[in-house]
């Protein structure tokens, strides 16, 4: 028998202060495990929401509200920005791609977003079936709204103002589906995408004003975008050569003076942009530009508070966890010193039986983690399955290298709460105990 | 050639003087134990008799004296090579039988086989539990064994290595008559199986009949 197999029948000679040294440490660990699951996994949802995206431009507020609703597509829009402004941005050298957004509508909770071919360059988007929209009031679906509301080409759905599904129904102008997105495992698996002058018409017909700023005029004007220039007699040095073609030729359809957008989506041509063009914008129009990288981790060191206290509520057990073993194993020793003198008797060296009684710890705090990696997995299971929606867990099972780490600790835990006991175990004196005095 | 190994010396004890921790010294005198030849330490309770005995298994260093078995001088050896060196040529019975609790009667066996050192033989404990009638109570802890059964476990332990000297305190202390005569029986009986010397310590006059060679401890008989 190795020192592992006795240890382990140590262990078993007193389950109820095993078992409560093993759920101790289990509990500890499955609370880190989890908050590290739902950190990596939340990080890996705004990376992957975020890629791509270097900026984002539209109207002044806050700058994490901008980039949830423009990226994550969770909170209100800050307000509109005038698109003849946004298009002079576009325009910037400095600007590789620009990808126009506009919100207000939402089918059954899924957001409808306005804007043009340039989105599914950004987001990499390949069709499953289908075609894009050609049309107004012609969208394509993200793979999970055509899953939970079994959707097809063809189908017609209604969108309804707002945000929220509970908003007002816009009924006259149903939007044909005509294509749906293969998934992409990211945030536009949950949106409905259509032309920016499907969302334009729905509210220039409704009334429903963006701002009021808006005056719906639908002057058909060709050269819209150059009149639009003039309207604002803004001096920005515009070269024409360099604007999107698809934003021009959206202007040219329908040809408005005071078109507004909700925001712009920007991808930089090169790295040198990243001091300098959010600079331009917030100094140079009455825009304000927010980096997604920078508000995901203020966002992240916002949401930092309740994870670090759940943290300190998972130290907190871990210790006690080590108290509890350290007890365990250091009153075991009273009824074990005479099996650890007559241990020495049979030949045990007085390293082996330290190292039988760290083994001991080990053994539970090593058992204990396990089990608490299989409740962190579980509960990070059950969490998703009960929660459907942007935040989605899919990998609930996927091993972290951390977890390697989380399962260390707990051995050192264990070591560390069993090394007082085994030192005096070390230190047993063998005639002394046997001579029963 | 067996009259040769009959005089062969298997332990000795030379001016062995031992201190307590409350600074109490005692003085042995010195002993030879010939292969074969069973020997009896008497004395009273608290006279040392013990204190010897552990001495003698290398669990207790002397002040100062040579202690050598088979051979081997004891304390000679490095801390760890005196562990194995016990658990390889002396075996140790106690007054109770200690079998380490959370350890089947044949784990205790094992772990007597492990510590020493040696390769682990399942025949060999299947065969010393045989002897001692315990092949069936092979897979029992010794919570479920009965008072008999745990002491004859605790030979099997003993003897499960061949030891050179097998080494007892107090076997029978708390024993009446019959039970005294079977004990002593079964470690004779296992001493001579295993070719194992037998070494008793005990103050207990029943025994002192069945053995010729006797060493006294502390003042006279």
């Amino acid at each position: 028998m190795n020192i592992l197999q006795i240890a382990w029948k140590n262990m078993r000679q007193s389950p109820a202060t095993s078992i409560l040294g093993i759920l101790l440490t289990a509990f500890g660990t499955g609370i880190l495990c989890l908050l590290i699951l739902t950190s990596h996994q939340l990080e890996e949802q705004l990376d992957s929401n975020s890629r791509g995206i270097d900026l984002v431009v539209g109207a002044k507020g806050s700058p994490i509200q901008l980039i949830l609703s423009s990226i994550y597509h969770m909170d209100n829009p800050t307000g509109n920005i005038s698109l003849a402004e946004a298009q002079q941005l576009a325009a910037n050298p400095m600007v590789k791609l620009a990808v126009p957004l506009s919100l207000g509508d939402n089918y059954r909770g899924h957001r409808i977003v306005g804007t043009d071919s340039t989105f599914l360059a950004l987001y990499n988007l390949k069709l499953a079936e289908g075609r894009l929209w050609h049309d107004d009031f012609e969208a394509v679906i993200g793979a999970e709204v055509a899953r939970k509301h079994d959707l097809d080409i063809g189908d017609k759905i209604y969108g309804s103002h707002g945000l929220s599904s509970d908003g007002h129904a816009h009924d006259e102008h149903p939007y044909t589906i005509t294509g749906i997105l293969a998934p992409g495992h990211s945030i536009v698996d949950q949106l409905v995408i259509s032309n920016l002058a499907s969302v334009w018409r729905m509210h220039g017909d409704d009334g429903d004003n963006h701002s009021a700023g808006d005056e719906h005029g639908h002057t058909h004007d060709s050269a819209g975008v150059e009149e639009h220039e003039h309207h604002h007699g803004e001096d920005h040095n515009h070269d024409h050569g360099d604007e999107p073609q698809l934003v021009k030729s959206i202007m040219g359809h329908i040809g408005s003076g005071e078109r507004e957008i909700t925001s712009m989506l920007i991808q930089y041509r090169n790295p040198a942009a990243i001091g300098m063009f959010p600079r331009l914008v917030n100094q140079h129009s009455s825009m304000q530009a927010a980096s997604p990288a920078l508000e995901s981790a203020r966002l992240f060191s916002l949401l930092g508070i309740g994870i670090d206290s759940l943290q300190v509520l998972a130290y907190v057990i871990m210790f006690m966890a080590a108290l509890s073993v350290f007890i365990s194993l250091y009153n075991a020793l009273k009824s074990r010193k005479y099996d650890l003198a007559v241990m020495r008797t049979l030949g045990a060296s007085q390293a082996k039986l330290f190292g039988i009684v760290i083994a001991e710890g080990i053994l539970l705090t090593f058992v204990g983690a396990i089990v608490g990696v299989v409740i962190g997995h579980t509960a990070l299971y059950l969490i998703g399955a009960s929660t459907d929606g942007s935040a989605k867990f899919v990998q609930a099972f996927a091993l972290l290298p951390q977890e390697g780490g989380l399962v260390l600790i707990g051995v050192a835990i264990g070591f560390v709460a069993a090394l007082i006991p085994a030192v005096k175990a070390y230190r047993t004196p063998i005639s002394h105990t046997l001579a029963g005095n | 050639m067996l009259q040769q190994d009959q005089l062969k010396t298997v332990a000795s004890l030379r001016g062995i003087r031992h201190r307590y921790p409350g600074g109490e010294a005692l003085q042995f005198t010195d002993l030879d134990v010939a292969v074969g030849q069973h020997t009896l330490i008497l004395g009273d309770s608290g006279s040392g008799k013990t204190t010897l005995l552990h001495i003698l298994s290398g669990l207790l260093k002397p002040v100062s004296g040579s202690v050598q078995i088979g051979g081997q001088e004891l304390y000679g050896l490095s801390p760890r090579k005196l562990d194995t060196y016990r658990g390889q040529h002396i075996g140790l019975i106690f007054q109770e039988a200690h079998l380490v609790k959370s350890l089947t009667v044949k784990e205790n066996l094992l772990i007597a086989q492990g510590f020493a050192g040696a390769e682990v033989d399942n025949n060999r404990i299947q065969e010393v539990l045989a002897m001692l009638e315990l092949g069936h109570k092979a897979h029992s802890y010794p919570s479920k064994l009965s008072r008999g059964q745990m002491q004859r476990a605790a030979i099997a332990r003993a003897v499960v290595n061949h030891p050179a000297i097998l080494v007892a305190d107090e076997p029978t202390a708390s024993l009446d008559d019959r039970n005294t005569e079977r004990v002593l029986d079964l470690l004779l009986a296992q001493a001579t199986e295993h070719g194992a010397t037998l070494i008793i310590a005990t103050h207990d006059k029943r025994v002192k009949k069945r053995f010729e060679h006797t060493y006294q401890v502390g003042g006279a008989a």
